[in-house]
């Protein structure tokens, strides 16, 4: 089979299996949502202050909040085959603007944390392999369970402390300066300033699972038969972790990576909050304090896809590195 | 192997292939490391020989005491005012560990937070452990179109960020430590359906359940009774962990301030002294130092079991 086929075959199993995981989602997450006491008319008449019951019911009637729930269901579905994921009560704007004008936001904190964790997850990985049993692995082993069981938020706050407030060398919070004009590299020094904590936060807990699974799965390649040709043909040591046993050892790492993003798109929406990220994860949380169905649902869909997408590409890069999967 | 042989003796009547069959069942069973009486004497011997294990078991141990020595170190409601707000710590020798933005005692939260945390994260650990359990021996037993259903099942939890799905179901009801518990157990159980689904998948077809089988034996006592108890060294691993994470999640939670307002915990300390980061940093840093502490020692002791219960990894290292 050649290399394409193989991608389509993948590429339409995935398909397949993921388009009723998504349906679901959407049916499931939406009675979940309807259990919720109150509503977005409840919110928006509190923080009025005063709503007579005529007010209430001609704002449950504007958004179909009176409507029966089956109904609202089937139009909801209906609205989201034609690429509509509704309307938003409280930002009076429509769900999927709302969602796409914080999605790269989110992106990008979760992309720049995810190749720091790996980057900085498989070197640790791999001296720790390299040397294990030695000094260096049995340090670099609690530190990385150390990493493990920190909350990435009180990481985040005590970097605001040490790096913002103590030492004033990176903001403390936001996406770029407000009212700053930047244009070109200044824009992109600026973005990149603020990242870094966020990041860096968000990464910790995932350096720390890299490098152990980085650790493991070396320590299991570097028993095969080829790593002992490797040897005995007197190649550097060195030269054989890295080409021959760390190259093998990345397969694994793979599948985690995919496993994982749910949970990174969680710890995302914690590290917004501590750095006041305008991203997702951010709005998720606000939309569970308003009652703002339509906004949760399409987020809780849209990190679902996410993770169904990050599941697809790591199933196509294994794919890639590896021909034996088809 | 002794209480085995006794055992296996009295049953088998003395009828010569039954003793051959149920030898047969037991050495399947030995080869795989048992947690009768014997074996989880050698378990306990490994964690207490196993210097970061045993760490983990003491720093947990002492977490225990701290829950429960609470109420009697630290009497009165933590939420109570004491003092002036914004003592540092060391400050007042009533309150070793200074105040907060209210004049609460932060000793006395940290000390209550304890008996909040470890409940929470024990209890939302049963609960994923219960259903993961279930759903995961159910598929893997069964097979066929049972095993389909109930891997698409956990294919969906596991594709709704978990995260997410514990703040909707803590919404939908109300922050309360139950509620919080549950709603961390169940977005946690698709891990543990997923390896008790593979150990079944295995020791179905082992020798001994083909001869409990045999024997007649109902599907529900083969399930409980023949291949759980050889399924669990991996489950018993995994549980450690998952206490950890509840922990975790819990204090995210109540971070962000979701969690039970009538309770004092770690992560609510957190949030509240948030608002004063800039000038008192302690009331982030302490709570935040119990939590790591907590979830150190259980992960400590996870680590500590894996290498016990799992020979492969034990003769590798």
């Amino acid at each position: 089979m050649n290399r394409r086929t193989r991608f389509a075959a993948i590429a339409r199993r995935t398909a397949w299996q993921a388009l009723p995981t998504v349906l679901a989602i959407v049916i499931l997450n939406f009675f979940l949502l309807k259990l919720m006491p109150g509503d977005a008319a409840d919110v928006l008449a509190g923080e009025a202050g005063s709503a007579t019951a005529e007010t209430l019911q001609a704002l449950r009637a504007k958004f179909g909040l009176d409507q029966p729930v089956l109904h609202q269901l089937g139009a909801y579905l209906s609205h989201l085959a034609h690429g509509s994921l509704g309307y938003s009560p409280r930002y009076d704007a429509p769900v999927l603007q709302l969602i796409l004008s914080r999605l790269p936001n989110t992106l990008l904190l979760m992309g720049t944390a995810l190749g720091l964790a790996l980057v900085a997850g498989v070197v640790l990985g791999a001296v720790m392999a390299h040397w294990a049993g030695k000094w260096p692995d049995r340090v670099l082993s609690v530190l990385a369970l150390l990493l493990y069981s920190t909350p990435g938020f009180w990481i985040g706050l005590l970097a605001i402390v040490l790096f913002s407030v103590h030492l004033g060398w990176l903001p403390s919070g936001g996406d770029a300066t407000i009212g700053a004009q930047l244009h070109g590299f200044a824009r992109f020094a600026d973005v990149a300033r603020h990242v870094l904590l966020p990041a860096v936060t968000l990464a910790t807990f995932f350096v720390a699972i890299y490098a152990r699974l980085t650790r493991a799965a070396m320590l299991e390649v570097q028993r095969q038969d080829f790593v002992r040709t490797a040897h005995a043909k007197g190649l550097h040591p060195l030269r054989v972790t890295v080409r021959h046993v760390l190259r093998n050892a990345l397969m694994p790492l793979t599948t985690m990576i995919g496993i994982h993003f749910g949970t990174l798109l969680g710890g995302a929406a914690v590290t917004e909050t501590v750095f006041s990220w305008p991203g997702l994860g951010r709005l998720a949380l606000d939309a569970v304090m308003a009652r703002d169905f339509s906004v949760l649902l399409g987020v809780l869909l849209l990190s679902s896809l996410l993770v169904i997408v990050a599941n697809v590409a790591v199933d196509l890069l294994q794919a890639w590195l590896d021909p034996r999967i088809a | 192997m002794a209480s085995d042989s006794t055992e296996l003796a009295s049953s088998a009547h003395g009828s010569a292939w039954r003793r051959q069959l149920a030898g047969a069942l037991f050495g399947a069973r030995s080869a795989r490391g048992v947690p009768s009486a014997h074996a989880s004497r050698g378990v306990w011997r490994a964690l207490l020989g196993n210097p970061s294990a045993l760490a983990g078991i003491v720093l947990l141990t002492a977490f225990i005491a701290l829950a429960l020595a609470a109420p009697h170190l630290f009497p009165g409601d933590p939420l109570d005012m004491v003092a002036a707000p914004f003592e540092w710590p060391g400050s007042d020798p009533l309150y070793r560990l200074g105040t907060d933005s209210l004049g609460r005692d932060v000793a006395a939260g940290i000390a209550h937070g304890t008996r909040v945390s470890l409940l929470i994260g024990a209890s939302a650990a049963a609960i994923g452990l219960v259903i993961g359990t279930l759903v995961g021996a159910i598929a893997g037993f069964f097979g066929g179109v049972i095993d389909d259903l109930l891997v698409r099942i956990t294919e969906l939890f596991q594709t709704v960020p978990s995260f997410l799905l514990v703040i909707v179901i803590v919404a939908i009801g109300r922050p309360s430590v139950t509620v919080i518990a549950l709603a961390i157990g169940v977005a946690s159980w698709p891990t543990v359906a997923r390896i008790v689904r593979a150990e079944f998948r295995t020791l179905r077809q082992a020798d001994f359940v083909l001869a409990a089988r045999s024997q007649g034996f109902s599907d529900a006592r083969l399930i409980f009774g023949e291949i759980l108890p050889n399924a669990l060294p991996p489950v018993i691993v995994t549980a450690s962990v998952m206490v950890a994470s509840a922990i975790l999640i819990e204090s995210s939670l109540s971070f962000l301030g979701m969690g039970d307002p009538n309770v004092v915990t770690w992560g609510g300390m957190i949030g509240a002294g948030r608002d004063s980061l800039r000038t008192a940093w302690y009331l982030t840093a302490l709570p935040g130092a119990a939590i790591v502490l907590a979830v150190l020692a259980l992960n400590l002791l996870g680590d500590g079991l894996n290498d016990a219960l799992n020979p492969r990894m034990r003769e590798r290292s």
